[in-house]
């Protein structure tokens, strides 16, 4: 952990002394000269990015990583993930250490505007929340004055908590952790009474708690936590780049591509499928991709619908509903700015 | 013959220089060594000049804040422990300081039971008891052998976190309480006159000095022993409860208490402190072991064997003569271990302890993003307490060194 820090560390400093040149280099010829695309993930929450025994990457995030793959190259397995803890992200992002971050972060006004990033958009709308033992007999967040709380270090979600406990002139300790799984084994040992994350990352990990129903979360949602892939600041073309990735997964579920039909709608599809899969129109020359781009997407990875079943929602051990996450549609946050 | 010639021409040519034409002033080693000495300066300080203004220039267009602005900005977020006041609302300044006396505690806590440890086992080695001996040898082989992280991981998740939950503490008379959350031990708040204790804990204490220069003295006028240590210690608890007890014990004790989740009020040690420091105590501890075993196997065995002619018993040959000559050896290796305690002190941020590295390196530096200043800040600290205690350690080696008459 530490090494990876300093390497991180020592990668920022030389970038930043050896010239702007470096800085600003296209991102774009960096991946295609490389062959993958270097992408920053967690170091392992179930549904948004976890490995499995084989060495396999999946998850909601590690599927925008498999898209701009898959845009970018064609591929959408040619990307090399690098684990990251809530510490390490930006500086490994800043640092050119990977190209692009998708590690369930949180889009604030202070990371978007002091750290030198950029968020490409949003792909999982979510809010801080509290998972206690349900032993302790709590049932509402109200109920928590005086109690203990394990959280990651280095999250918003730290900030979230101490505001809420202000807020309702409540007490509690910060016990902060440095992986997700420290945090965990802290909840499990009984170091905390609750476990604060965002709820998403409270369903996965209540799935790895040697015994899930013994927790419960709270109602209560006490922040807003858009979370989306991140960008290094001052490459428009990359920050495009993944953020139509990520529009062209929300836009094809809006216009029912998904992967098992988009070869037929390639040929047979209406004027705007046409245009997303690159018949039609010249939406992948004006990014620098092949026109083909957001059919690798879609055909490869599927429609954002498809990423989140498979990963987060029923078809998942998450089991979470779509809510926020249902496309604007059918009453939902997910709204991809027009193809064309 | 060929041999004379040459030499003969040399010293001429060396009359003329010197005389007639002045050598040019670039020939001049001292002038020559002068001018490059300017060169090295100058070229460091623009290699410095060009290394800082790049990274300004490309931190502002990366669009990376600067500055150390963010010190007197509202941090947001708690710290588990701290040793003075601090609120959610204060500032990354006030972290800054709250994490540097963390770091200052648990070193001085880690450095004191290491320097117990230490000496106890590698006297210990020279035990007449089989049995003591192999003790001493397995600690420092176990402990000396084991990655550092590893023993705190171990102390941390294998044995601190098995304890029982708050509601099921293990207590001592009701008042000293022991949970998976930390130690809870009363506390005691004095009232009026609890000032009078206080004073005679002070005159106990410099009483000790007195007196152990008036025993000196009276030994070496009559040869008699005087206990000091044992009288000491009766002083330093005698005279305070003695205190107490005159002027009407003016103090109450505050036990902790089981309300709600948790254990308030009494002193609270948190197992994140517990753990780092007896990891940092019984490693470092192997080590200083070592160094003591070194220091006095230093001493040669004549010494002893001069001693117990003079009839001195086996215990006042180590504490006079052979662990006064042996700090000669120990002492500067106990200098590195100290410092590397320091250092090592760093992994707070594993089990997160909320030490120096780990409030400012960690969470501050990813809420602020400013990455240079707050390592920058961070390794200056460190620089400065390893100096500090290298300077302390050095007044001490020159204290113990052989005086010279």
């Amino acid at each position: 952990m530490h090494k990876k820090k300093i390497l991180a560390f020592t990668t920022l400093a030389a970038t930043l002394v050896t010239g702007a040149a470096s800085v600003q280099a296209a991102t774009l010829d960096d991946v295609k000269a490389r062959g993958t695309l270097s992408c920053g993930v967690s170091t392992g929450l179930a549904g948004f990015s976890e490995k499995d025994a084989n060495g396999n990457w999946s998850g909601l995030d590690v599927d925008v990583c498999r898209a701009v793959a898959a845009a970018v190259l064609g591929d959408a397995d040619a990307v090399q993930y690098k684990p990251l803890t809530a510490k390490e992200r930006f500086t490994a992002l800043v640092s050119g250490e990977i190209d692009m971050l998708s590690r369930n972060t949180t889009w604030t006004h202070t990371r978007d505007t002091s750290l030198g990033i950029n968020f490409a958009g949003t792909n999982y709308y979510d809010g801080a929340s509290f998972m206690v033992m349900k032993n302790l007999g709590v049932k509402s967040a109200t109920e928590l004055d005086g109690a203990n709380a394990c959280i990651q270090a280095g999250t918003s979600t730290e900030l979230a908590i101490a505001d809420y406990f202000r807020q309702h002139g409540m007490s509690y300790k910060a016990v902060t952790f440095d992986t997700s799984d420290q945090t965990r084994q802290g909840f499990e040992s009984g170091r905390c009474d609750f476990l604060t994350s965002d709820g998403s990352q409270l369903a996965a990990l209540r799935v790895g708690l040697s015994n899930p129903s013994d927790a419960m979360i709270l109602p209560e949602v006490i922040s807003k936590e858009p979370l989306g892939p991140v960008v290094r600041q001052g490459d428009d073309q990359w920050f495009n780049i993944v953020k139509w990735s990520l529009n062209a997964m929300i836009e094809a579920e809006e216009q029912g591509v998904t992967s098992a039909n988009a070869d037929d709608k390639r040929e047979n599809g209406n004027p705007a499928n046409k245009r997303l899969l690159g018949t039609e129109g010249e939406l992948g020359t004006n990014l620098g991709l092949n026109a083909d781009w957001a059919y690798n997407i879609v055909k490869q990875v599927g429609n954002y619908g498809e990423s989140f079943e498979r990963n987060v929602g029923m078809d998942s051990p998450l089991e979470l509903e779509r809510g926020l996450n249902a496309s604007w549609k059918d009453g939902g946050l997910m709204y991809a700015q027009p193809m064309r | 013959m060929l041999k004379q010639k040459t030499l003969e021409q040399t010293k001429a040519a060396a009359r003329r220089n010197k005389g007639g034409r002045s050598a040019a002033f670039y020939n001049n080693p001292e002038i020559r060594a002068l001018g490059y000495q300017l060169l090295l300066v100058l070229g460091l300080g623009y290699f410095f000049y060009s290394v800082i203004s790049n990274v300004l220039a490309n931190m502002e267009a990366t669009g990376i804040k600067t500055g150390f602005g963010f010190l007197t900005a509202s941090a947001g977020y708690d710290v588990l422990m701290s040793l003075i006041p601090f609120e959610a609302t204060d500032t990354y300044g006030r972290i800054f300081i709250v994490g540097f006396l963390n770091t200052i505690l648990v070193s001085v806590i880690g450095i004191f039971f290491a320097t117990v440890l230490g000496f106890i086992f590698g006297v210990a080695h020279f035990s007449h008891n089989w049995l003591i001996r192999k003790v001493a040898v397995l600690y420092v082989e176990i402990f000396r052998n084991i990655p550092l992280l590893l023993q705190v991981f171990f102390w941390y998740f294998a044995v601190l976190a098995t304890l029982p939950s708050a509601r099921q503490s293990l207590s001592l008379g009701e008042a000293i309480f022991l949970n998976v959350r930390g130690l809870y031990v009363p506390k005691m708040v004095g009232s009026d006159l609890f000032w009078v204790a206080e004073v005679a804990l002070a005159v106990a204490i410099a009483g000790i000095f007195v007196l152990r220069r008036w025993a000196k003295r009276r030994q070496a006028l009559t040869g008699q022993i005087f206990p000091v240590f044992y009288t000491s210690i009766a002083m330093v608890i005698g005279l305070p409860v003695a205190a107490l007890l005159l002027t009407g014990l003016p103090f109450t004790v505050e036990y902790p208490e089981l309300r709600g989740f948790n254990y308030f009020g009494g002193i609270t040690i948190i197992p994140e402190l517990m753990a780092l420091a007896i990891a940092l105590s019984v490693y470092t501890g192997s080590f200083i072991a070592e160094a003591v075993r070194a220091g006095v196997q230093s001493i040669p065995q004549g010494q002893t064997e001069a001693a117990r002619s003079l009839g001195l018993s086996e215990k006042r040959i180590m504490s006079l003569i052979i662990v006064p000559q042996a700090m000669r050896v120990i002492v500067p290796l106990l200098n590195s271990e100290y410092q590397s305690l320091v250092k090592n002190s760093t992994l707070a941020a594993a089990i997160g302890y909320p030490d120096l590295f780990n409030v400012f390196v960690g969470t501050a530096l990813n809420q602020t993003g400013q990455a240079i200043e707050t390592i920058f800040m961070t390794i200056v600290v460190y620089f400065i307490v390893n100096m500090v205690i290298s300077f302390l350690m050095n007044r001490l080696n020159n204290a113990v060194a052989l005086v010279s008459r």
